[in-house]
């Protein structure tokens, strides 16, 4: 039995793939830190100041706290479903990274490397499917809780989820019919060669987009399924050790993703702005413009994940009739007329 | 065996496993999700298949939005073994015989199929994917497909007006 493959491609995807993860966890890690100080500056007090210089060791004392708690699973939860929820919650947070181009391309050990682990041409639509079954881990880890607190947490946020899952479809339909593309990669490419982000031809989209992107990561005004003032803790009641701290490292995790993505379709991905990368890599080289335009995307990530943390930190949560009435009857016919009327300027323009 | 062969097997019997799995799951939660494994499994064919679209609309349409749903209505309804009514006998029987029939339909319909001649294409042929079939969708068959879009919208108004009513 022969399996032929390229060893190499596969070592290359491997090796991506275990940086992107890593670098995605660590900067969780440090999201939950910056999380603290940030709330700490906005309300006017220190935030984390205590383990290392600045607090910096506070996320490790924080993870190490999380790993030594006792693990208990309630005798009347379904065991398996109830260790299921928090894995599926930490896959599909992790799977979208899979779509998402992290640079351009590197030249290493004369080999042309992409700085993306599966450029595939339904990119967009991957990962819309993904954050479709993001769903899951927190229906099912609330049901399997056997708590009604908890349950009631599940079906909130599963039906949350879906109704701003439509406006967001449709905030993106608008987007696509711009770009004419579905894969990330042509659609950062693009960017670069016009110079004009897709911000600035769809600012409402990208508004409707981020605050989709908003109630899909559970933050607040959007943090019904885990109101502690109406339901203890939300679907993550029962859970304890590493399987709550993987709830909550997922919600972190979703965040940067959906910065990343926010960064990607609207504000040009790995594009340095107002630098032209392609007559910077014939004089810098190709690898240092790669590792520029990356730290570039890093630094838009850390953009919005500011502004996430921000946006916390200052509206409160909603009500939940407001929420849904937020979601169907304002963003869906927004996202609606943003449509038509880039359907109708694409028409125009091109007669 | 090649790759794409040990793949197709894998996700032939996965999506077997997991089909026979929702019939013998005790617990109708379970069913669901191994429904949502199925659908999965026969994504994973869609992909071999080299239609992209089709198998992530499979996943958002079925696995990300009808199973939710379905999950939620099981979910509410609290279905335990101990609440399960007892059962007339004759609803067996004739749900025996309604699955029997339903298969020697099946059988009949299949057997003067001669599938086992044609071979399915294997990552080649680009009809999957979507810039192909959003032109033909929207060239040859725009009237069927508009149609069935107009379908969907009355189903949505159906919808919200049994919701409307007290």
């Amino acid at each position: 039995m022969i399996l032929a493959f390229d060893t190499l491609l596969f070592l290359e995807k491997f090796i991506l793939i275990v940086v992107v993860i890593l670098a995605a966890l660590g900067i969780a890690l440090y999201t939950t830190f910056a999380e603290r100080k940030v709330a700490g500056i906005i309300q006017d007090r220190r935030g984390p100041n205590r383990a290392g210089p600045f607090g910096l060791l506070q996320p490790l004392a924080d993870g190490i706290k999380m790993i030594m708690k006792e693990e208990i699973i309630p005798l009347t939860s379904n065991k398996w479903l109830f260790i299921l929820g928090p894995n599926l919650a930490m896959i599909t947070a992790m799977m979208t990274s899979a779509v998402i181009p992290w640079g351009n391309k590197v030249e290493l050990f004369g080999r042309v490397i992409d700085l993306q682990i599966a450029d595939i041409n339904i990119g967009v639509l991957y990962i819309f499917g993904v954050v479709s079954m993001g769903v899951y881990g927190i229906m099912i880890g609330g049901w399997a809780s056997n708590n009604k607190f908890s349950l009631l947490a599940a079906i909130r946020g599963a039906s949350q989820i879906i109704s701003y899952e439509l406006a967001m479809g449709l905030s993106l339909i608008a987007l696509l019919m711009y770009t004419g593309s579905l894969s990330m990669k042509t659609i950062v490419e693009q960017q670069m060669s016009t110079g004009v982000w897709n911000f600035f031809v769809q600012p409402l989209g990208f508004l409707l987009f981020i605050v989709c992107a908003f109630a899909e990561c559970n933050r607040t005004p959007f943090d019904l399924p885990e109101a502690e003032n109406e339901l203890n803790f939300g679907y993550h009641q029962e859970y304890s050790s590493m399987k709550l701290g993987f709830y909550l490292f997922a919600e972190y995790i979703n965040m940067i993703i959906s910065s990343a993505v926010m960064a990607t379709l609207y504000f040009g991905g790995y594009d340095i702005p107002f630098v032209n990368e392609a007559a910077l890599s014939a004089s810098w080289g190709v690898n240092i413009v790669a590792v520029l335009g990356t730290l570039t995307l890093l630094a838009k990530i850390v953009f919005f994940l500011f502004v996430f943390m921000w946006v916390r930190w200052t509206i409160p949560r909603f009500r939940y009739d407001q929420l849904m009435d937020l979601g169907w009857k304002k963003m869906i016919p927004l996202a609606l007329i943003n449509m038509l009327i880039t359907g109708a300027v694409i028409l125009w323009l091109n007669k | 065996m090649s790759i794409t062969e040990i793949l197709f097997w894998f996700l032939t019997a996965l999506a077997l496993g997991s089909a026979l799995m929702v019939v013998f799951s005790k617990n109708p939660v379970h069913s669901v999700l191994w429904l949502i494994a199925v659908f999965f499994a026969i994504s994973g064919h869609y992909i071999l298949l080299n239609a992209q679209f089709l198998a992530v609309v499979n996943l958002i349409v079925y696995a990300g939005a009808i199973m939710v749903l379905f999950l939620f209505v099981i979910m509410l309804m609290n279905l335990n073994a101990e609440t399960e009514p007892r059962k007339n006998r004759w609803l067996m029987y004739a749900g025996w015989l309604s699955g029997f029939l339903l298969m020697l339909v099946i059988v009949a319909a299949l057997k003067e199929a001669e599938t086992r001649d044609q071979l399915a294409l294997m990552k080649g042929g680009d009809i999957g994917l979507i810039k192909h079939l959003g032109r033909v969708l929207f060239s040859e068959y725009v009237l069927p497909f508009e149609i069935s879009s107009v379908l969907f919208l009355s189903a949505m108004v159906g919808a919200v007006v049994i919701g409307k009513k007290d």
